[in-house]
This record gives structure tokens, C-alpha cells and sequence, in this order.
């Protein structure tokens, strides 16, 4: 039963994330990257991980790809990103990159031995466990990415705002700076 | 195999999807109804099967019927693709939530509690933010897909709109979790039994008013009604829908009448103490001044689904009366109103609430 909605929704999430890079319109490539996170989050619940399943969805499925769509939606690009532009070279080196990466992965699968999933603790996933251990164990971890995080963003503010604040706005002539 | 659990989940299923569906179909005749009676006509009333006209209760069938009949028209330059997709995406995330909102108590049935929610599961009001947060593909695809350069405007601005009041609606909604301290929705409904001084009941709405307050207008905002239906105004600047028809237009409409009710339950739940009524135990009324009135367990538990369905009644009705009441933001006071006012205040809020909670600790 479970294995079937497994194999089901791997076989999908693998697809999905195949038409991402094959796609030659960029809006098609998103709603395909949308499709492989929801896939990604339903292989999370089969695991019992509901939190992170959760957040896959809110903040992956929800906020990041609806950016990407805004932004690709304002450039404008309507499929002429085509294959033509790439030179043989560059293809030739991405199927170098893939093979490389099959054969970490087959070496690695080959070590793990036994392929069965270790009984799991149903608990383990659950919200309260999660902060548990993000809030006890990682506290410090936790701490400094958030502020490695608020730093990006006040980089990017200021990147953004290179002019000083004055200047700002009071452009007369109409024109977004 | 369990086959109770597997028999009450369809039976719930059932249930949720015949109430919510049938109570959205109503909602657009009392829409109707109500503008009509606040702007003193007489509304929708001409609608009859064989004469037999109920002040016009028959018209959502006869919209139905000419919604399906209509012509199904996709523009030729239009995505079809994502011209159909779009829909059907604004549609189905909408729906999905109601999997985790109670629509009443939990019942006792041959020795096994059943929640009134489909799905008991533990993430319940983050399986909410999750799905509704996908809602807004569909106004974006319906804008792109159209090829139409209003219905591309019209949902880039609905996509902005929903993006910025998103953040407030999850965070004035976290100080209610961070005092039910749970997400499953059951738990905080019963996290809001008891009185404060023998009389006033303990729900959300009194432990987080400014939270109830923000939590409002962020959803109106989220469900892109009137003052905040700037992405759609369909009779002044064209919405995203604009080369929608037939029944591809019918949907994008139901979908913003399943979320009217999907609001409204989401705050009879959360603030509005759910399906509990004032003053009522599990044997019978408990007054203040003293005065006891004993009930049978089977009337207590309709007693409180009553108490659910008016209150989500009540919502919604307030929900219709601000619709037709106020005028429309313009683009800038909604985004000042969204970012400078309703933000701070929810993150406020939250400091507030966890200083209290901390102090009464």
C-alpha cells in the first residue's frame, strides 16, 4: 500500500523535476519545480516528518515560487531562451556533472546497505518534537543563521539602494530609479 | 485495516463537502439578497419551478444552469494549458483546507471519539497556511495564462496583494497558537472552555482582540473581496479573470464564495470558541447566578453544532455587510495599510503575548 504511493509519487516528482531543466518557457519550469516540492513534501509525510512537510509547502511551494513567478512574469520571457544558445560544450559538460553525480550516488547506495527504512518513531516528526530539538539541541546553530539571514537581507537593501535616501523619490521627471 | 476510521473519514467527507458546497451556492443568492435589501430593492426574486418562487431561493440553480450552458470560450493567443489549469488551481487549495477545520464536536460513537474534523492530523493550522499560500497560482496563472495585458497586470497585483497579506495573517494567528499552544484545531477549541469570573467565556476573542482584529482584514484581503478587491473590481479596471467564461468564470466565483466560509469557520475557531456555547457544560447549562439546567448528552451535542453554524453564519453575514459597505482601497493605502499598520501591529502582538505568557509562567 505504502510503497505503491511511494513509487507513485517518486515517479512523479522525478518527472516533474526533469521537465524543469528540459522546459524551454521559464514560467513552465516553475509550475514544474512547484509540482516536484509538493511530490518532495508528500514523500516527507510518508516518512512522518509533517512539520518539515509543511514548511516544504509553505515556504518552498508557497512563497519562493510565487517570487520566481512574479519576477519571471515582469522580464517577460516568452520561450525564445531556447537550446540554440547553449554550445555543445556546456551539454557535454552537464552529462560529465550528471554521470558523476550517478556514480557518488550508486557507490553511496551500494555502502548503505539493508535499503529497509528503520522503524520509525511515529513522534518524531510531530511540531513539539521539532522545536524540541530546534530550540534546545540547535538553539545556537538556529541563532546564527537567522542572523546570517537578516544580514543578507539588509545586503540586498542596501545593494538595491545605492543612491542616498534623499535622492530617492524626488526623481521629477517620472522615472523609476 | 481499520474499516471504522476508514467509514467515519468518508462519511466526514461527505459531509464536509455537502455542506460547504451547498452553503456556497446559497451564498450567491444571499449576496445578491443583501445588497438588494441594504440598497432598497427587492434583489433576485423572479427564479421558479413551476411557479413556486421562495423570495427567489431557486436562482442559484438558474445560475448554475446558465453558467454551464454558456460558451466556453479560450482566447486563441491565450496558454490553453494554463488557461485551464488556472481555475482549477484557485479552486482545489481552497477546498483542501477544510480537511483540518472542525465543523463540530468531537462525537462518542460505540466507544471511539470521532473529531469533527476530516483529517486529526498534527499540523492542522499549518496544513491551512500551506494550501491557502497555494491559492494564489491561480490568480497568477489566470493572469499570465489569458495573454491579455490587463489580466497580466490585474494578477501581478493580486499576487502582490496576497504575498504581503499573507505574512500578517500568519502572524496574527501565531499569537493564538502561542496560547491554545497546539495547531491541531480540535485541541484549541477545547483550549477555550471555562470562564473568566463565572461568566465571560474564555475564547480567543478575548485573550488576543487585537489579534481577531488584524486577523480580519488580512483574510477580507486574502479572499481579494471588496475594500480589497483590487485584483478582480470587475466593473471598473478588468481582474485577472477577464477572458474567463462559462464555467471557468463560474469558478474562480465559487472559489471566492468556499473561501468566504473558510474564513469564517477559521475564525469561529480560532477566536470565536468553536463549536462551545456560553455557559454550557457536557451535562447542561451552568448559570452564573447559580441556577442549574440539566440536558441529555445527545441534545448538548446539537446544541453545539447549532452553536458552530451560527456562529459561522454570523461571519459570514459580517463579512457580506462589509462587502457591501465600504468602497475600494486604492493600490497604495493597501499596500501602507498591509505593510505599515496590520504588520508592526501582529508583531507587536506577538511580543506582547509572549511577555504575558512568559510572566504568567
Amino acid at each position: 500500500m505504502e510503497i505503491i504511493l511511494f513509487i507513485i509519487t517518486a515517479l512523479i516528482a522525478l518527472a516533474s523535476a526533469l521537465m524543469v531543466i528540459t522546459r524551454k518557457s521559464p514560467i513552465a519550469s516553475v509550475l514544474f519545480l512547484v509540482l516536484t516540492f509538493v511530490c518532495i513534501a508528500v514523500l516527507y509525510v510518508m516518512l512522518g516528518a509533517q512539520f518539515i512537510a509543511a514548511m516544504q509547502i509553505i515556504v518552498y511551494a508557497g512563497a519562493i515560487m510565487v517570487l520566481f513567478l512574479f519576477v519571471l512574469m515582469l522580464l517577460n520571457l516568452r520561450g525564445n531562451q531556447g537550446w540554440e544558445n547553449i554550445s555543445p560544450a556546456r551539454i557535454g559538460l552537464g552529462f560529465a556533472a550528471a554521470g558523476l553525480l550517478l556514480l557518488v550516488a550508486v557507490a553511496w547506495l551500494k555502502t548503505a546497505g539493508s535499503m529497509e527504512v528503520a522503524g520509525l518513531d511515529p513522534e518524531m516528526g510531530t511540531v513539539s518534537a521539532f522545536g524540541d530539538v530546534l530550540f534546545q539541541r540547535f538553539l545556537l546553530p538556529f541563532e546564527i543563521a537567522s542572523v546570517l539571514l537578516l544580514g543578507a537581507i539588509i545586503g540586498v537593501v542596501a545593494m538595491i539602494k545605492r543612491k542616498p535616501l534623499a535622492e530617492l523619490g524626488e526623481d521629477k521627471e517620472g522615472k523609476v530609479s | 485495516m481499520d474499516w471504522f476510521i476508514i467509514i467515519a473519514s468518508m462519511v466526514k467527507m461527505l459531509a464536509v463537502i455537502a455542506i460547504v458546497m451547498g452553503l456556497a451556492t446559497l451564498l450567491t443568492w444571499v449576496e445578491r439578497k443583501q445588497s438588494a435589501v441594504m440598497q432598497d430593492r427587492l434583489g433576485a426574486n423572479r427564479a421558479d419551478i413551476f411557479g413556486l418562487r421562495i423570495i427567489g431561493l431557486f436562482q442559484p440553480f438558474a445560475d448554475a444552469i446558465k453558467m454551464i450552458t454558456k460558451e466556453d470560450f479560450v482566447p486563441p493567443f491565450a496558454n490553453r494549458f494554463l488557461h485551464t489549469l488556472a481555475p482549477i488551481l484557485a479552486f482545489a487549495p481552497v477546498l483542501f483546507v477544510f480537511t483540518v477545520i472542525p465543523l463540530g464536536p468531537p462525537l462518542e460513537i460505540a466507544g471511539r471519539t470521532v473529531t469533527g474534523q476530516i483529517a486529526n492530523i498534527n499540523i492542522g493550522l499549518l496544513f491551512i497556511f500551506a494550501f491557502g499560500g497555494l491559492a494564489v497560482f491561480g490568480s497568477v496563472l489566470a493572469g499570465w495564462g489569458s495573454n491579455n495585458k490587463y489580466a497580466l497586470i490585474a494578477g501581478i497585483r493580486a499576487s502582490s496583494q496576497m504575498i504581503s497579506y499573507e505574512v500578517c495573517l500568519g502572524l496574527s494567528l501565531v499569537g493564538a497558537i502561542m496560547i491554545y499552544g497546539t495547531l491541531d484545531m480540535t485541541e484549541m477549541v477545547i483550549g477555550q472552555s471555562g470562564h473568566w469570573f463565572g461568566w465571560l467565556p474564555r475564547w480567543g476573542l478575548f485573550m488576543q482582540p487585537l489579534a481577531a482584529l488584524l486577523f480580519l482584514p488580512a483574510a477580507i484581503a486574502e479572499n481579494k473581496r471588496i475594500p480589497f478587491d483590487l485584483p478582480e473590481c470587475e466593473s471598473e479596471i478588468l481582474g485577472y479573470f477577464v477572458e474567463y467564461s462559462g464555467l471557468r468564470a463560474g469558478m474562480f466565483m465559487f472559489a471566492e464564495f468556499v473561501e468566504i466560509i473558510f474564513v469564517a469557520a477559521l475564525f469561529t475557531v480560532v477566536f470565536l470558541g468553536g463549536w462551545l456555547v456560553p455557559w454550557l457544560a457536557w451535562d447542561g447549562f451552568h448559570f452564573p447566578w447559580g441556577g442549574m439546567w440539566y440536558l441529555p448528552i445527545w441534545i448538548v451535542k446539537m446544541l453545539e453544532f447549532a452553536a458552530m453554524f451560527i456562529k459561522i453564519a454570523f461571519m459570514i453575514y459580517f463579512m457580506i455587510l462589509i462587502r457591501w459597505t465600504l468602497p475600494r482601497f486604492r493600490y497604495d493605502q493597501l499596500m501602507r495599510l498591509g505593510w505599515k499598520y496590520l504588520l508592526p501591529l501582529a508583531m507587536l502582538n506577538l511580543v506582547v503575548t509572549g511577555v504575558v505568557l512568559v510572566l504568567l509562567r
